[in-house]
């Protein structure tokens, strides 16, 4: 069914007792063009590239529990495109414009909102290295403007603007950056690949991947062998395990990464703010609560949830840019699993496997790159070749040198 | 979550700094092949449950240790003090 102002209202009319599931609870095949293994955002919008791009559409998506049950619902729904390096611009830029077209593409409302990105500096030093960041990609073809702070201060009056320590000189605005309704977005691509001729395989793990003469053939699963001609993973998070089940090592960590929620409240602020001294950046979202986040814990976890002393952190940077937080009550956080690569920048390449094929390394950056990641991750599928803007992201960069590292602290997972 | 350190007793995890895992050990720099060097600094086991590591006690002893940890559960289950014979984990 094609969602639109007629079918709500023959919807309406018939008392909203003719809507059809969003997509087939589909069980799997014996045998697949392409399995992707993982349901969620980048699988699937790897799914409906494939379908509705290349023409591919006797393809899986093998999820282990249901859809959209990992990052792609734990993250804090931001998408923007100030990248510095020219490896990366390009990218999420070509994820930025797909974003701007997703809701018409998919048929489907993510409500995708282009409130604006500002990152706050704090220091002269700062301000120069976000001029230098502006320039790059204004070079690169993305909007940016460097901000004083009369300007910042006309559009956030709250903040602490003369904090002793770390006083707000400026910032870094992309107004076509901004926030989109993450659940939205998986269930978007789930049925525009459904309505693609995708199998949306759901409580369906992987236990095993077949592997003959050096190419994959298949995988094992808890509802049996499935045959395939390419396999794809796109697993952030476990890609280490999954890829383990292969012989591979990959230049990954796995790390768990906190977020927060506080109580609903009117709307306070209009855009998302990156606080310059500490990582901590916040938006609102359209249920009124303030959406935060921060750092990463700093230590090898699969728990899906953190410990304490990152909340007292995170809340004390929230306290030192917005000291009024603090009469706002925090009404939930939660933890996500994020595969960080060793310089911080992901993974779209082919493994030494033949027909297998990786997604991986996404860092603190995987929901703003859902869509770049789908349409270059089935481009490399589809035609064995990478996509021009995903060129770099190769395994072997960091074996031949040619590391993509954005902020230069090296191979320290804990420090990006 | 706490660490019992051997020579301090049990603290906050926020006294100490994770570094990685204790597992590889760092060849030779002068005889070591790029390969080697690159599987000692990038590649990683990353497993999903029992996981070596090495912690540093920088708000306390300021020793380095070797942490047994569950990071499915984050449950500790040993707290060694690093062994002298082990490479120096300042590196």
């Amino acid at each position: 069914m094609r969602y639109s102002i007629f079918s709500l209202l023959r919807q309406s009319w018939a008392g909203h007792t003719g809507w059809t599931p969003a997509w087939r609870d589909a069980a799997p095949k014996s045998d697949y063009d392409v399995i992707i293994i993982g349901g969620g955002g980048h699988g699937l919008a790897t799914a409906h590239y494939l379908a509705s791009q290349h023409g591919i559409t006797n393809v899986a998506v093998i999820e282990k529990g249901h859809v959209g049950s990992g990052n792609i619902g734990r993250n804090t729904t931001i998408i923007r495109s100030n990248y510095l390096l020219p490896g990366n611009t390009p990218f999420y830029e070509l994820s930025l414009k797909l974003w701007e077209g997703l809701e018409q593409d998919i048929n489907y409302n993510a409500m995708v909102s282009q409130r604006g990105v500002i990152n706050l500096y704090h220091s002269d030093a700062q301000r120069d290295a976000y001029a230098r960041r502006g320039n790059a990609m204004r070079i690169a073809g993305v909007d940016a403007e460097l901000l004083g702070k009369e300007e910042v201060r006309a559009m956030l009056p709250f903040f602490n603007y003369d904090d002793a320590r770390f006083p707000i000189q400026g910032g870094l605005l992309q107004r076509r950056g901004g926030s989109v309704r993450h659940d939205a977005v998986a269930w978007g691509y789930a049925r525009a690949a459904d309505r693609g001729g995708v199998d949306i395989v759901q409580n369906c793990e992987v236990t095993g991947l077949a592997i003959e003469a050096g190419r994959v053939v298949g995988v094992e699963t808890t509802r049996g062998p499935i045959r395939a001609r390419k396999v794809a993973l796109a697993v952030a998070g476990n890609s280490s395990r999954l890829a383990a089940m292969a012989g591979l090592r990959l230049p990954i960590e796995s790390h768990v990464l906190q977020a927060f929620v506080s109580e609903g409240v009117k709307p306070l602020i209009d855009t998302v703010v990156t606080f310059g001294a500490g990582h901590f950046y916040v938006s609102q979202s359209d249920k009124g609560g303030l959406v935060f986040g921060g750092d990463i814990d700093g230590y090898n976890s699969y728990a899906q949830r953190g410990n304490l002393p990152v909340i007292e952190d995170v809340m004390e940077s929230a306290m030192a840019l917005w000291p009024g937080l603090g009469r706002i009550r925090l009404l939930r956080h939660w933890g996500g699993i994020m595969d960080m690569s060793m310089d911080g920048s992901p993974i779209i390449d082919h493994t030494p496997i033949e027909g297998l094929y990786l997604n991986a390394g996404w860092c603190y950056g995987g929901f703003k790159a859902t869509p770049g990641s789908g349409w270059c991750f089935a481009h490399l599928i589809a035609t064995d070749k990478p996509h021009p803007v995903a060129a770099a992201y190769r395994l072997d960069r960091f074996a031949t040198g040619r590391l993509i590292d954005e902020k230069g602290v090296g191979a320290q997972p804990n420090l990006q | 979550m706490r660490i019992d350190c051997p020579h301090c007793g049990s603290r906050d995890v926020q006294e100490f700094i994770y570094l990685r895992d204790a597992g590889p050990r760092r060849p030779d720099g002068m005889a070591a092949t790029l390969a080697e060097m690159h599987v000692y600094l990038h590649e990683r086991d990353n497993p999903a449950g029992r996981h070596r590591e090495l912690w540093y006690h920088g708000s306390g002893c300021r020793a380095w240790l070797v942490v047994t940890r569950d990071t499915r559960t984050h449950a500790v289950f040993a707290v060694e003090a690093l062994p002298a014979s082990v490479e120096s984990a300042s590196t």
